[in-house]
């Protein structure tokens, strides 16, 4: 079954987004991930969208159910990468995604995770 | 205006939807949209795509290449014969969803293109057409 890798970083998971999203993919993804959190006692999630070409409602969706079902786990989501032109349209889609960070690549991302459960 | 070039695709799986995305997307650089247009048509496209085969039962979608004097565009239009909408009004509500989505393709999508145009009727089906000029 196709499944998107999600990658141990210290106290932090990464997940790179490259594929093509479908319904199935997305599903799986937040089971491995609400695993791999548990498994690892993880504190944050970067979502990492550099390769994504567009992100439509449904993509939107998806993050927002990872980020919920991390904040429930104790973990904080960080989206990251976002294209400019994708984050152009975003606005005009009306799509926001309150209680999702966001930060310009994935060193950023880590700066602010590290810096939130640092305060904590 | 003139029609320079044409064709159909069917939106009947998933993966429809996904060849859809990528399929326009390769129109809209021949048309030569900026990329923000681009981005802009091909995010309505998978709006739209995903309503025709999540509510419409699955359709087809029909492209046209446009060329208006100096200016080029595509348009696009997704047919289905499903139930219809029948309360257009509420439809076309940002935030309001019959199943468990956002509530935000059909009014997203019109704000991401220039023009937009939807015909619906109950038991008949939906027809929606979208442009995007350079
Ligand atoms: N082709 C269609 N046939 C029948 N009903 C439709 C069609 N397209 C949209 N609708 C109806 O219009 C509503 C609003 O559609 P819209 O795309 O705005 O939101 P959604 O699909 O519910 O959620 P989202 O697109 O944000 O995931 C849908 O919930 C559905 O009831
Ligand atoms: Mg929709």
């Amino acid at each position: 079954m196709e499944r998107i890798p999600i990658l141990r970083m210290g106290d932090f998971l990464l997940v790179t987004v490259q594929v093509e999203m479908h319904d199935q993919l997305a599903l799986n993804l937040q089971e491995d991930l609400a695993d791999r959190i548990s498994a690892t006692a993880a504190r944050g999630v970067l979502i990492d969208i550099s390769a994504l070409e567009i992100v439509d409602s449904f993509i939107g969706r998806m993050i927002a159910n990872i980020s919920g079902l991390s904040k429930i786990m104790d973990a904080q989501t960080v989206l990251v990468g976002m294209q400019p032109a994708v984050a152009i349209t975003l606005v005009e889609l009306g799509l926001n995604l309150p209680g999702v960070a966001t930060a310009l690549n994935v060193d950023r991302g880590m700066q602010l995770l590290r810096h939130s459960v640092q305060q904590q | 205006m003139k029609v320079t070039d044409k064709g159909t695709r069917p939106i009947r799986t998933e993966q429809d939807i996904v060849l859809a995305r990528q399929a326009c997307r390769k129109l809209a650089q021949d048309c030569g949209l900026r990329l923000v247009a681009q981005t802009k048509l091909v995010t309505a496209v998978s709006e739209l795509a995903r309503n025709t085969l999540v509510y419409g039962g699955g359709g087809d979608l029909d492209w046209e290449m446009l060329e208006d004097g100096v200016r080029r565009g595509i348009r696009i239009v997704f047919s289905d014969e499903g139930p219809g909408i029948p309360d257009l009004q509420l439809a076309m509500t940002e935030g309001w969803t019959s199943g468990g989505g956002l509530g935000l393709g059909l009014t997203g999508a019109k704000r991401l293109v220039n023009e937009f145009d939807l015909e619906t009727a109950p038991g008949k089906g939906t027809r929606i057409s979208i442009t995007q000029w350079t």
